[in-house]
């Protein structure tokens, strides 16, 4: 598991990348009532604005990661925004990217240098 | 955070896990751990306990104080009994709103709760505008609300007394020790109480509430959600300077004696606009808007009459997602002959205009008890 300074955490599965965000970024938030997930097929690039979350407090977005193409969503969170309290790091996953450039994934952080960084 | 106030409840917040934002110019909890969707969910179900110290208690006393009140807002005042509380506002010259604020007829005195954002403004606007009364800001005295269908059993646990109140009704009870005065009111839609604390005993109090199984600490953030359930005016997002109490359907709070043709007609200031827009409408009101998806539409979201093209005709002023009804809730302005019942118009959220329709207020019944 790699993990974005923008709380993003990242799990590569044979060139498949299933990005979330973390348990910690689902607290600072609060209650999620509304997430907008990008469309499956669609080119994205790094930084992109590719998903849209509210919570009770403010709209957030979350940024691709990498340059490449969204191969899967969770519609299940859209159905039910509160799964992404209950289980960020779970089953309450964001999308499915399969990078343009694998190495892109070599500048991430590991989890102690995630945990570090949020002190 | 230096330069911000804090409340006799600060060290009580800490303990019990609260968030604490600056707010009005206090340190206020904006949560606490379950957080604002359980908070606002258990007010419903049982009591949520709020600390709304930061707002102004005032006393005016004087000759004749209920007349000279009346001055400063279009409320029937002489006609308050005593042991007895009202919904008023000072308005402007212009007829805009400078404030929002509670009434309540003690007898010899009346006694007043303001918003803690406008305390200055208003204590500045009695000074200048009623001689021969004094003015007396209450800071010996913490407030706290107490709210939901349990909130009866939870006072009354202390003070038997408090169940012969109604709503609206003011009275002096002892609990725990304390002299406190207690209205049956609030700001959730829910049946409940306002509880005027000396400071010296807040936190015992507090406590004591606390310890009934029933009663939660409720945060600033689902004390929003709650009141936008129940359709009531946020001062600062649905009414300002800027908006009249007719355009923002505060007409209710406008009694017969004050209108045209009453004992006391106008006299206050702003009357003339205030008056004119009771007979002949506004131009604009303020609006319950149920978006169509679930994307909340908040504060400042321009509204259009149309899915393309067109210049925006009116905003939201408060949005945010309903944890009781379930969907997201907004209120706004909308000129008047977009404001009925049903019809759709756009919000435009991030490029995109979405569908509302336009809904009656409150979106969840109030459960006052009369």
């Amino acid at each position: 598991m790699k993990y974005t300074e923008e709380h993003e955490w990242l799990d590569d599965q044979a060139g498949i990348v299933t990005v979330g965000i973390t348990t910690h970024a689902a607290e600072q938030l609060g209650d999620i009532v509304f997430v907008e997930l990008p469309d499956v097929g669609a080119q994205v690039s790094k930084d992109d604005e590719v998903v849209v979350i509210e919570s009770v407090k403010a709209a957030s977005d979350i940024l691709a990661p990498l340059d490449g193409e969204i191969v899967e969503v969770n519609a299940a969170i859209v159905e039910d925004p509160a799964k992404v309290n209950e289980d960020p790091e779970g089953k309450a996953w964001f999308f499915k990217i399969k990078p343009a450039d694998a190495s892109q994934m070599d500048e991430f952080m590991d989890a102690a240098a995630y945990k570090a960084f949020i002190g | 955070m230096s330069d911000l106030g804090r409340t006799v409840l600060y060290d009580l917040h800490l303990e019990l896990g609260a968030k604490m934002v600056p707010f009005a110019g206090y340190e206020m909890p904006v949560q606490y751990p379950p957080g604002v969707m359980k908070e606002h969910l258990h007010t419903r179900a049982a009591a949520g306990l709020f600390d709304v110290s930061h707002m102004g208690q005032v006393i005016l006393r004087g000759p004749n104080v209920a007349q000279a009140l009346e001055t400063l807002v279009p409320v029937d005042v002489v006609g308050l009994g005593a042991g007895r509380q009202r919904y008023g506002f000072f308005t402007t010259e212009d007829g805009g709103i400078i404030d929002d604020l509670m009434i309540t007829n003690r007898g010899d005195h009346l006694f007043l709760v303001v918003n803690a954002a406008r305390k200055a403004v208003d204590l500045d606007h009695l000074q200048n505008n009623l001689p021969g009364i004094k003015i007396q800001e209450i800071t010996g005295r913490a407030l706290i609300a107490l709210q939901g269908p349990k909130a009866e059993d939870a006072i009354a646990a202390l003070n038997p007394a408090a169940r012969a109140m109604r709503f609206m009704d003011v009275a002096d009870l002892d609990l725990a020790g304390a002299t406190c005065w207690v209205s049956r009111s609030g700001y959730t839609g829910e049946d409940g109480f306002e509880i005027s604390v000396p400071n010296t005993m807040a936190p015992r109090l507090t406590r004591a509430l606390l310890e009934n199984p029933d009663v939660a600490p409720i945060g600033l953030g689902a004390r929003d959600s709650l009141r936008l359930e129940a359709g009531l005016c946020l001062y600062g997002s649905d009414i300002d300077e800027t908006t009249s109490p007719v355009e923002a359907g505060l007409t209710w709070a406008i009694q017969k004696a004050r209108r045209n043709g009453g004992a006391r007609e106008g006299g206050f200031p702003g009357a003339g606009r205030i008056l004119d827009e009771l007979t002949n409408g506004p131009a604009r009101e303020r609006v319950g808007l149920l978006p169509d998806g679930r994307a909340p539409m908040r504060a400042h979201v321009p509204l259009f009459a149309a899915e393309v093209g067109g210049e925006a005709v009116g905003e939201i002023t408060s949005g945010a997602f309903g944890p009781t009804i379930e969907k997201p809730m907004s209120m706004g302005y909308l000129p008047a002959a977009l404001a009925g019942p049903g019809t759709r118009v756009y919000g435009e959220v991030r490029g995109k205009r979405l569908p509302a329709t336009v809904t009656p207020l409150p979106f969840h019944k109030q459960s006052y008890k009369r």
